[in-house]
Protein backbone atom coordinates (compact mmCIF):
# COMPACT_ATOMS: atom_id res chain seq x y z
CA UNK A 1 0.00 0.00 0.00
CA UNK A 2 2.76 2.22 0.32
CA UNK A 3 3.17 2.46 -3.19
CA UNK A 4 -0.23 4.11 -3.33
CA UNK A 5 1.12 6.60 -1.17
CA UNK A 6 4.28 7.63 -3.05
CA UNK A 7 1.35 8.67 -5.74
CA UNK A 8 -0.67 11.10 -4.12
CA UNK A 9 2.54 12.72 -3.50
CA UNK A 10 2.82 13.42 -7.15
CA UNK A 11 -0.77 14.52 -7.46
CA UNK A 12 -0.51 16.78 -5.35
CA UNK A 13 2.39 18.60 -6.36
CA UNK A 14 0.22 18.81 -9.45
CA UNK A 15 -1.63 22.05 -8.98
CA UNK A 16 -3.08 22.30 -12.68
CA UNK A 17 -4.70 18.73 -11.89
CA UNK A 18 -7.00 19.98 -9.52
CA UNK A 19 -10.40 18.64 -9.56
CA UNK A 20 -12.48 19.71 -6.79
CA UNK A 21 -11.69 22.71 -4.65
CA UNK A 22 -13.29 23.73 -1.51
CA UNK A 23 -12.21 27.25 0.69
CA UNK A 24 -13.08 28.62 3.52
CA UNK A 25 -16.32 27.00 3.09
CA UNK A 26 -19.09 27.54 6.15
CA UNK A 27 -22.23 25.87 7.00
CA UNK A 28 -25.01 25.69 9.53
CA UNK A 29 -27.80 23.46 10.56
CA UNK A 30 -29.78 26.36 12.95
CA UNK A 31 -26.83 27.09 15.67
CA UNK A 32 -24.99 23.66 14.57
CA UNK A 33 -21.64 25.32 12.97
CA UNK A 34 -21.29 21.62 10.75
CA UNK A 35 -18.78 22.70 8.26
CA UNK A 36 -15.90 25.23 9.93
CA UNK A 37 -13.56 27.13 7.57
CA UNK A 38 -12.91 23.68 5.17
CA UNK A 39 -10.43 23.99 2.88
CA UNK A 40 -9.52 20.38 0.60
CA UNK A 41 -8.16 20.33 -2.63
CA UNK A 42 -8.91 16.81 -4.58
CA UNK A 43 -6.53 16.54 -7.38
CA UNK A 44 -7.66 14.56 -10.85
CA UNK A 45 -7.19 10.68 -10.18
CA UNK A 46 -6.72 10.86 -6.52
CA UNK A 47 -8.88 8.95 -3.97
CA UNK A 48 -9.56 10.80 -0.87
CA UNK A 49 -11.28 9.21 1.82
CA UNK A 50 -12.92 10.44 4.77
CA UNK A 51 -13.84 9.58 8.18
CA UNK A 52 -14.46 10.29 11.44
CA UNK A 53 -17.13 10.20 13.97
CA UNK A 54 -20.57 10.70 13.51
CA UNK A 55 -21.74 13.76 13.68
CA UNK A 56 -18.28 15.01 12.27
CA UNK A 57 -19.71 17.22 9.03
CA UNK A 58 -18.28 14.64 6.86
CA UNK A 59 -21.58 13.40 5.10
CA UNK A 60 -22.39 17.09 4.74
CA UNK A 61 -18.97 17.83 3.68
CA UNK A 62 -19.70 15.03 0.67
CA UNK A 63 -23.11 16.59 -0.32
CA UNK A 64 -22.12 20.02 -0.64
CA UNK A 65 -19.52 18.91 -3.32
CA UNK A 66 -22.67 18.48 -5.98
CA UNK A 67 -24.62 21.41 -4.15
CA UNK A 68 -27.22 18.71 -2.75
CA UNK A 69 -26.44 20.85 0.60
CA UNK A 70 -25.78 24.66 0.04
CA UNK A 71 -22.99 26.21 2.04
CA UNK A 72 -23.17 29.71 3.69
CA UNK A 73 -20.16 30.73 2.89
CA UNK A 74 -17.02 30.20 1.11
CA UNK A 75 -16.64 28.50 -2.82
CA UNK A 76 -16.61 25.62 -4.00
CA UNK A 77 -15.27 24.92 -7.56
CA UNK A 78 -15.32 22.01 -10.06
CA UNK A 79 -12.53 21.49 -12.47
CA UNK A 80 -12.13 25.33 -12.52
CA UNK A 81 -15.53 26.63 -12.28
CA UNK A 82 -17.75 27.35 -9.26
CA UNK A 83 -20.62 25.68 -7.96
CA UNK A 84 -23.78 27.16 -10.09
CA UNK A 85 -27.06 28.72 -8.54
CA UNK A 86 -30.21 26.25 -8.73
CA UNK A 87 -31.12 25.38 -12.13
CA UNK A 88 -30.38 23.92 -15.57
CA UNK A 89 -26.82 25.27 -15.20
CA UNK A 90 -26.17 23.36 -11.81
CA UNK A 91 -27.97 20.34 -13.24
CA UNK A 92 -24.91 20.35 -16.32
CA UNK A 93 -22.83 20.26 -13.85
CA UNK A 94 -24.51 17.74 -11.13
CA UNK A 95 -24.28 15.39 -14.34
CA UNK A 96 -20.64 15.59 -14.37
CA UNK A 97 -20.06 14.36 -10.42
CA UNK A 98 -21.30 10.80 -9.66
CA UNK A 99 -23.20 10.42 -5.90
CA UNK A 100 -23.70 7.23 -4.36
CA UNK A 101 -26.01 7.33 -1.33
CA UNK A 102 -26.07 5.59 1.97
CA UNK A 103 -29.43 4.36 1.06
CA UNK A 104 -28.91 3.38 -2.75
CA UNK A 105 -31.87 5.44 -3.72
CA UNK A 106 -32.13 3.45 -6.80
CA UNK A 107 -35.65 4.82 -8.65
CA UNK A 108 -37.88 2.08 -7.26
CA UNK A 109 -40.42 2.56 -10.08
CA UNK A 110 -38.04 1.57 -12.85
CA UNK A 111 -35.92 -1.79 -13.61
CA UNK A 112 -32.05 -1.59 -12.80
CA UNK A 113 -32.11 -1.52 -16.65
CA UNK A 114 -33.75 1.47 -16.52
CA UNK A 115 -32.37 3.13 -13.75
CA UNK A 116 -28.53 3.08 -15.41
CA UNK A 117 -30.36 3.89 -18.65
CA UNK A 118 -32.41 7.39 -17.05
CA UNK A 119 -29.56 9.97 -17.03
CA UNK A 120 -28.14 8.86 -20.34
CA UNK A 121 -31.48 9.51 -22.48
CA UNK A 122 -32.95 12.61 -20.45
CA UNK A 123 -30.12 14.60 -19.11
CA UNK A 124 -27.25 13.27 -21.97
CA UNK A 125 -29.76 12.57 -24.72
CA UNK A 126 -27.92 9.65 -25.44
CA UNK A 127 -29.96 7.60 -28.29
CA UNK A 128 -31.65 4.98 -26.44
CA UNK A 129 -30.22 1.66 -28.42
CA UNK A 130 -26.78 3.38 -26.99
CA UNK A 131 -27.99 4.09 -23.93
CA UNK A 132 -28.78 0.16 -23.39
CA UNK A 133 -25.69 -1.23 -24.90
CA UNK A 134 -23.44 0.93 -22.55
CA UNK A 135 -25.90 0.19 -19.46
CA UNK A 136 -26.06 -3.47 -19.52
CA UNK A 137 -21.95 -3.33 -20.20
CA UNK A 138 -21.62 -1.10 -16.45
CA UNK A 139 -24.04 -3.90 -14.79
CA UNK A 140 -22.06 -6.34 -16.20
CA UNK A 141 -18.79 -4.47 -14.98
CA UNK A 142 -20.43 -4.37 -11.49
CA UNK A 143 -21.46 -7.93 -11.52
CA UNK A 144 -25.15 -7.65 -11.79
CA UNK A 145 -26.09 -8.17 -15.20
CA UNK A 146 -28.30 -10.88 -14.93
CA UNK A 147 -30.33 -8.78 -12.75
CA UNK A 148 -30.86 -5.64 -15.22
CA UNK A 149 -34.68 -6.15 -15.61
CA UNK A 150 -35.43 -6.94 -11.95
CA UNK A 151 -37.12 -3.86 -9.62
CA UNK A 152 -34.80 -2.44 -7.09
CA UNK A 153 -36.49 -3.99 -4.41
CA UNK A 154 -35.95 -7.38 -5.50
CA UNK A 155 -32.35 -6.88 -5.34
CA UNK A 156 -30.01 -7.22 -2.03
CA UNK A 157 -28.62 -4.21 -0.76
CA UNK A 158 -25.30 -5.17 -2.09
CA UNK A 159 -26.63 -5.80 -5.41
CA UNK A 160 -28.66 -2.11 -5.23
CA UNK A 161 -25.52 -0.20 -4.40
CA UNK A 162 -23.26 -1.77 -7.11
CA UNK A 163 -26.60 -0.94 -9.33
CA UNK A 164 -26.57 2.69 -7.95
CA UNK A 165 -22.63 2.74 -8.81
CA UNK A 166 -23.52 1.84 -12.28
CA UNK A 167 -26.25 4.66 -12.83
CA UNK A 168 -23.75 7.14 -11.64
CA UNK A 169 -21.13 5.82 -13.68
CA UNK A 170 -23.28 5.70 -16.80
CA UNK A 171 -22.85 9.55 -16.58
CA UNK A 172 -19.09 9.72 -17.43
CA UNK A 173 -18.38 11.70 -14.10
CA UNK A 174 -15.62 13.62 -13.36
CA UNK A 175 -15.74 12.74 -9.75
CA UNK A 176 -17.49 9.90 -7.80
CA UNK A 177 -18.97 11.02 -4.54
CA UNK A 178 -19.92 8.03 -1.93
CA UNK A 179 -21.52 9.08 0.83
CA UNK A 180 -21.29 5.77 3.08
CA UNK A 181 -21.98 3.58 0.41
CA UNK A 182 -21.48 0.30 2.68
CA UNK A 183 -23.09 1.61 5.85
CA UNK A 184 -26.72 0.81 5.34
CA UNK A 185 -25.50 -3.11 4.12
CA UNK A 186 -25.17 -6.21 5.79
CA UNK A 187 -21.55 -7.64 6.93
CA UNK A 188 -21.50 -10.07 4.20
CA UNK A 189 -22.44 -7.63 1.13
CA UNK A 190 -19.36 -4.80 2.69
CA UNK A 191 -17.39 -6.47 0.58
CA UNK A 192 -18.88 -6.72 -2.86
CA UNK A 193 -19.12 -3.06 -3.06
CA UNK A 194 -16.11 -2.35 -1.92
CA UNK A 195 -14.25 -4.51 -4.37
CA UNK A 196 -16.49 -2.27 -7.33
CA UNK A 197 -14.96 0.83 -5.51
CA UNK A 198 -11.49 -0.35 -4.94
CA UNK A 199 -11.59 -1.37 -9.19
CA UNK A 200 -12.49 2.04 -9.55
CA UNK A 201 -9.73 3.46 -7.95
CA UNK A 202 -7.39 1.40 -9.37
CA UNK A 203 -8.73 2.61 -13.44
CA UNK A 204 -7.67 6.23 -12.32
CA UNK A 205 -11.65 7.64 -11.15
CA UNK A 206 -11.19 10.54 -8.87
CA UNK A 207 -13.18 9.69 -5.48
CA UNK A 208 -14.22 11.18 -2.65
CA UNK A 209 -15.56 8.51 0.20
CA UNK A 210 -17.38 9.27 3.19
CA UNK A 211 -17.27 5.98 4.99
CA UNK A 212 -16.27 3.97 8.29
CA UNK A 213 -14.39 0.70 6.16
CA UNK A 214 -10.88 1.63 7.66
CA UNK A 215 -9.58 -1.18 5.44
CA UNK A 216 -10.74 0.14 2.47
CA UNK A 217 -8.90 3.59 3.58
CA UNK A 218 -5.33 1.31 4.17
CA UNK A 219 -6.30 0.26 0.58
CA UNK A 220 -7.92 2.29 -1.66
CA UNK A 221 -7.03 5.47 -0.59
CA UNK A 222 -4.34 8.26 -1.67
CA UNK A 223 -5.37 10.65 1.13
CA UNK A 224 -7.00 10.20 4.49
CA UNK A 225 -9.19 13.37 5.95
CA UNK A 226 -9.83 13.10 9.33
CA UNK A 227 -12.74 15.15 10.25
CA UNK A 228 -14.26 16.02 14.34
CA UNK A 229 -16.83 18.42 15.44
CA UNK A 230 -17.09 20.25 11.13
CA UNK A 231 -13.37 20.65 11.39
CA UNK A 232 -10.52 18.68 9.06
CA UNK A 233 -8.39 17.72 11.73
CA UNK A 234 -5.61 15.84 10.06
CA UNK A 235 -4.88 15.25 6.58
CA UNK A 236 -2.23 12.18 5.78
CA UNK A 237 -1.42 9.17 3.69
CA UNK A 238 -2.91 6.08 4.97
CA UNK A 239 -0.15 4.80 6.19
CA UNK A 240 0.86 8.30 8.48
CA UNK A 241 -2.80 8.40 9.23
CA UNK A 242 -3.34 4.96 10.61
CA UNK A 243 0.22 4.05 12.08
CA UNK A 244 1.20 7.40 13.76
CA UNK A 245 -1.76 9.83 13.36
CA UNK A 246 -0.30 13.25 14.93
CA UNK A 247 -3.60 14.86 16.66
CA UNK A 248 -4.97 13.48 19.74
CA UNK A 249 -8.78 13.39 18.51
CA UNK A 250 -7.25 10.98 15.73
CA UNK A 251 -5.16 9.20 18.28
CA UNK A 252 -8.72 8.78 20.04
CA UNK A 253 -10.85 7.45 17.61
CA UNK A 254 -8.56 4.65 16.01
CA UNK A 255 -8.37 3.79 19.54
CA UNK A 256 -11.95 3.44 19.62
CA UNK A 257 -12.30 1.45 16.34
CA UNK A 258 -9.40 -0.51 15.91
CA UNK A 259 -9.54 -2.40 19.21
CA UNK A 260 -12.37 -3.86 19.95
CA UNK B 1 -93.19 6.15 -12.19
CA UNK B 2 -94.22 7.48 -15.35
CA UNK B 3 -91.85 11.31 -14.82
CA UNK B 4 -89.02 9.36 -16.29
CA UNK B 5 -91.00 7.75 -19.68
CA UNK B 6 -93.22 10.69 -19.83
CA UNK B 7 -89.93 13.08 -19.84
CA UNK B 8 -87.09 10.74 -20.54
CA UNK B 9 -85.65 13.08 -23.61
CA UNK B 10 -85.14 15.80 -21.09
CA UNK B 11 -84.16 13.53 -18.87
CA UNK B 12 -81.71 11.99 -21.03
CA UNK B 13 -79.86 15.15 -21.68
CA UNK B 14 -79.60 16.29 -18.20
CA UNK B 15 -77.71 13.06 -17.80
CA UNK B 16 -75.35 13.47 -20.70
CA UNK B 17 -75.02 17.30 -19.43
CA UNK B 18 -73.93 16.09 -15.80
CA UNK B 19 -71.52 13.70 -17.63
CA UNK B 20 -69.84 16.51 -19.66
CA UNK B 21 -69.89 18.70 -17.08
CA UNK B 22 -68.29 16.17 -14.80
CA UNK B 23 -65.28 15.14 -17.30
CA UNK B 24 -64.55 18.48 -18.41
CA UNK B 25 -64.05 20.18 -14.69
CA UNK B 26 -62.27 16.78 -13.89
CA UNK B 27 -59.90 18.01 -17.18
CA UNK B 28 -59.69 21.13 -16.30
CA UNK B 29 -59.24 20.42 -12.47
CA UNK B 30 -56.36 17.54 -12.73
CA UNK B 31 -54.26 19.67 -15.27
CA UNK B 32 -54.13 23.05 -12.90
CA UNK B 33 -54.35 20.96 -9.50
CA UNK B 34 -51.04 18.66 -10.68
CA UNK B 35 -49.11 22.03 -12.30
CA UNK B 36 -50.18 23.93 -9.14
CA UNK B 37 -48.95 20.71 -6.75
CA UNK B 38 -45.50 21.33 -8.85
CA UNK B 39 -45.58 24.83 -8.39
CA UNK B 40 -46.14 24.26 -4.30
CA UNK B 41 -43.02 22.32 -4.36
CA UNK B 42 -40.63 23.97 -6.78
CA UNK B 43 -37.56 25.92 -5.45
CA UNK B 44 -38.44 29.41 -7.05
CA UNK B 45 -40.00 31.16 -4.57
CA UNK B 46 -42.45 32.94 -6.56
CA UNK B 47 -43.76 30.06 -7.89
CA UNK B 48 -44.42 28.41 -4.35
CA UNK B 49 -46.00 31.64 -3.49
CA UNK B 50 -48.79 31.61 -6.54
CA UNK B 51 -49.20 28.33 -5.61
CA UNK B 52 -50.10 29.14 -1.98
CA UNK B 53 -52.21 31.84 -2.98
CA UNK B 54 -54.17 29.82 -5.68
CA UNK B 55 -54.86 26.89 -2.95
CA UNK B 56 -55.50 29.13 -0.42
CA UNK B 57 -58.12 31.57 -2.76
CA UNK B 58 -60.16 28.94 -4.04
CA UNK B 59 -60.43 26.44 -1.38
CA UNK B 60 -61.67 28.74 0.91
CA UNK B 61 -64.02 30.64 -1.25
CA UNK B 62 -67.88 29.07 -1.16
CA UNK B 63 -68.54 27.26 -4.64
CA UNK B 64 -71.98 29.49 -5.22
CA UNK B 65 -69.98 32.55 -4.85
CA UNK B 66 -67.24 31.33 -7.47
CA UNK B 67 -69.98 29.91 -9.93
CA UNK B 68 -71.47 33.83 -9.44
CA UNK B 69 -68.15 35.52 -10.33
CA UNK B 70 -67.94 32.63 -13.00
CA UNK B 71 -71.47 33.69 -14.48
CA UNK B 72 -71.60 37.02 -13.75
CA UNK B 73 -68.66 38.97 -13.68
CA UNK B 74 -65.99 37.42 -15.72
CA UNK B 75 -68.18 37.56 -19.13
CA UNK B 76 -68.88 40.92 -18.10
CA UNK B 77 -65.05 42.11 -17.56
CA UNK B 78 -62.99 39.46 -19.48
CA UNK B 79 -65.16 36.79 -22.11
CA UNK B 80 -68.47 38.31 -22.93
CA UNK B 81 -70.51 35.87 -24.77
CA UNK B 82 -68.94 32.51 -23.63
CA UNK B 83 -71.48 29.87 -22.82
CA UNK B 84 -72.75 28.92 -19.36
CA UNK B 85 -71.54 25.34 -19.71
CA UNK B 86 -67.71 26.43 -20.37
CA UNK B 87 -68.33 28.88 -17.17
CA UNK B 88 -69.38 26.39 -15.41
CA UNK B 89 -66.66 24.19 -15.99
CA UNK B 90 -64.23 26.70 -15.48
CA UNK B 91 -66.08 27.34 -11.76
CA UNK B 92 -65.78 23.88 -11.10
CA UNK B 93 -62.29 22.85 -12.49
CA UNK B 94 -60.50 25.98 -10.67
CA UNK B 95 -62.69 24.91 -7.48
CA UNK B 96 -61.71 21.15 -7.13
CA UNK B 97 -57.93 21.98 -9.11
CA UNK B 98 -57.06 23.74 -4.88
CA UNK B 99 -57.91 20.26 -3.37
CA UNK B 100 -56.65 18.19 -5.80
CA UNK B 101 -53.23 20.24 -5.46
CA UNK B 102 -53.16 19.89 -2.15
CA UNK B 103 -53.88 15.42 -2.50
CA UNK B 104 -50.98 15.60 -5.39
CA UNK B 105 -48.86 17.21 -2.79
CA UNK B 106 -49.47 15.31 -0.07
CA UNK B 107 -48.33 11.96 -2.93
CA UNK B 108 -45.23 14.02 -3.20
CA UNK B 109 -44.11 14.05 0.27
CA UNK B 110 -44.77 10.19 0.42
CA UNK B 111 -42.02 9.75 -1.52
CA UNK B 112 -38.73 9.26 -0.19
CA UNK B 113 -36.24 12.68 -0.28
CA UNK B 114 -33.37 10.13 -1.64
CA UNK B 115 -35.53 9.36 -4.71
CA UNK B 116 -35.10 13.06 -6.23
CA UNK B 117 -31.74 13.76 -5.10
CA UNK B 118 -30.58 10.55 -6.50
CA UNK B 119 -32.33 12.44 -9.77
CA UNK B 120 -31.14 15.72 -9.02
CA UNK B 121 -27.34 13.93 -8.41
CA UNK B 122 -27.45 12.42 -11.95
CA UNK B 123 -28.77 15.94 -13.37
CA UNK B 124 -31.75 15.87 -13.90
CA UNK B 125 -33.90 19.50 -13.68
CA UNK B 126 -36.45 20.12 -11.49
CA UNK B 127 -39.32 19.21 -13.68
CA UNK B 128 -37.47 15.93 -15.52
CA UNK B 129 -37.38 14.91 -11.28
CA UNK B 130 -40.64 15.75 -10.91
CA UNK B 131 -42.52 14.79 -14.00
CA UNK B 132 -40.22 10.88 -14.12
CA UNK B 133 -39.03 10.13 -10.97
CA UNK B 134 -41.73 11.94 -8.19
CA UNK B 135 -44.95 11.70 -9.84
CA UNK B 136 -45.34 8.31 -11.24
CA UNK B 137 -44.25 7.14 -7.36
CA UNK B 138 -46.98 9.42 -5.81
CA UNK B 139 -49.86 8.29 -7.74
CA UNK B 140 -50.19 5.20 -5.60
CA UNK B 141 -50.56 7.43 -2.56
CA UNK B 142 -52.62 10.03 -4.63
CA UNK B 143 -55.64 7.89 -5.96
CA UNK B 144 -57.92 7.25 -3.13
CA UNK B 145 -58.59 10.61 -1.98
CA UNK B 146 -58.30 11.67 -5.64
CA UNK B 147 -61.37 9.30 -6.41
CA UNK B 148 -63.55 11.09 -3.20
CA UNK B 149 -62.50 14.48 -5.05
CA UNK B 150 -63.91 13.43 -8.17
CA UNK B 151 -66.99 12.24 -6.63
CA UNK B 152 -67.84 15.56 -4.94
CA UNK B 153 -67.06 17.03 -8.00
CA UNK B 154 -69.50 15.27 -9.69
CA UNK B 155 -72.25 16.43 -7.09
CA UNK B 156 -71.00 19.85 -7.05
CA UNK B 157 -71.94 20.19 -10.60
CA UNK B 158 -75.75 20.18 -9.60
CA UNK B 159 -74.84 23.60 -8.39
CA UNK B 160 -74.41 24.54 -12.67
CA UNK B 161 -78.02 23.19 -12.88
CA UNK B 162 -79.15 26.85 -10.98
CA UNK B 163 -77.25 28.90 -13.61
CA UNK B 164 -79.20 27.55 -16.83
CA UNK B 165 -76.58 24.87 -17.30
CA UNK B 166 -78.64 21.57 -18.51
CA UNK B 167 -77.72 18.69 -16.01
CA UNK B 168 -79.56 16.23 -13.79
CA UNK B 169 -80.69 18.78 -11.00
CA UNK B 170 -82.13 21.54 -13.82
CA UNK B 171 -84.54 18.37 -14.75
CA UNK B 172 -85.44 17.94 -10.66
CA UNK B 173 -86.43 21.61 -11.38
CA UNK B 174 -88.28 21.52 -14.20
CA UNK B 175 -90.17 18.21 -12.91
CA UNK B 176 -91.09 19.72 -9.91
CA UNK B 177 -92.79 22.68 -11.29
CA UNK B 178 -94.50 20.42 -14.07
CA UNK B 179 -95.89 18.67 -10.57
CA UNK B 180 -94.75 15.68 -10.22
CA UNK B 181 -94.65 13.39 -7.16
CA UNK B 182 -91.26 14.88 -5.64
CA UNK B 183 -89.80 11.64 -4.35
CA UNK B 184 -89.62 9.90 -7.60
CA UNK B 185 -88.07 12.38 -9.09
CA UNK B 186 -85.12 12.24 -6.82
CA UNK B 187 -84.92 8.27 -7.21
CA UNK B 188 -84.40 8.78 -10.70
CA UNK B 189 -81.82 11.75 -10.54
CA UNK B 190 -80.27 9.59 -7.31
CA UNK B 191 -79.72 6.75 -9.32
CA UNK B 192 -78.21 8.84 -12.33
CA UNK B 193 -75.71 10.30 -10.02
CA UNK B 194 -74.90 6.76 -8.84
CA UNK B 195 -74.34 5.69 -12.26
CA UNK B 196 -71.62 8.13 -12.43
CA UNK B 197 -70.02 7.98 -9.31
CA UNK B 198 -69.91 4.48 -9.20
CA UNK B 199 -68.16 4.16 -12.73
CA UNK B 200 -65.80 6.89 -10.99
CA UNK B 201 -64.82 4.62 -8.05
CA UNK B 202 -64.96 1.62 -10.43
CA UNK B 203 -62.33 3.39 -12.32
CA UNK B 204 -60.11 4.04 -9.38
CA UNK B 205 -60.33 0.68 -8.09
CA UNK B 206 -58.88 -0.81 -11.27
CA UNK B 207 -56.32 1.74 -11.37
CA UNK B 208 -55.33 1.06 -7.58
CA UNK B 209 -54.91 -2.56 -8.80
CA UNK B 210 -52.69 -1.78 -11.53
CA UNK B 211 -50.16 0.39 -9.99
CA UNK B 212 -50.31 -2.51 -7.48
CA UNK B 213 -48.78 -4.80 -9.32
CA UNK B 214 -46.44 -2.30 -11.30
CA UNK B 215 -44.40 -2.14 -8.01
Amino acid sequence: MSGVSVTKGENAGAASGDLVVLSNVNKHFGALHVLQDIDLTIARGEVVVVIGPSGSGKSTLCRTINRLETVDSGAITIDGKPLPQEGKELARLRADVGMVFQSFNLFAHKTVLENVMLGQVKVRKTDKKAAEEKARTLLDRVGVGSQADKYPAQLSGGQQQRVAIARALAMDPKVMLFDEPTSALDPEMINEVLEVMQQLARDGMTMVVVTHEMGFARSAANRVVFMADGKIVEEATPDQFFSSPRSDRAKDFLSKILHH
Amino acid sequence: MNVLLDHFPEFRDGFIGTVSITVVSTVIALVLGIVVAGFRVSPIPPLRFFGAAWVTLLRNTPLTLLFLVAMFIVPEILFPGMSAFVLGSLALGFYTSAFICEAVRSGINTVPLGQAEAARSIGMTFSQTLRMIVLPQATRTVLPPLSSILIALTKNSAIAGAFSVTELFGWQTLMSEQGYAIAWIFVWVAAAYLVITFTISGIFRLLERRMEVAR
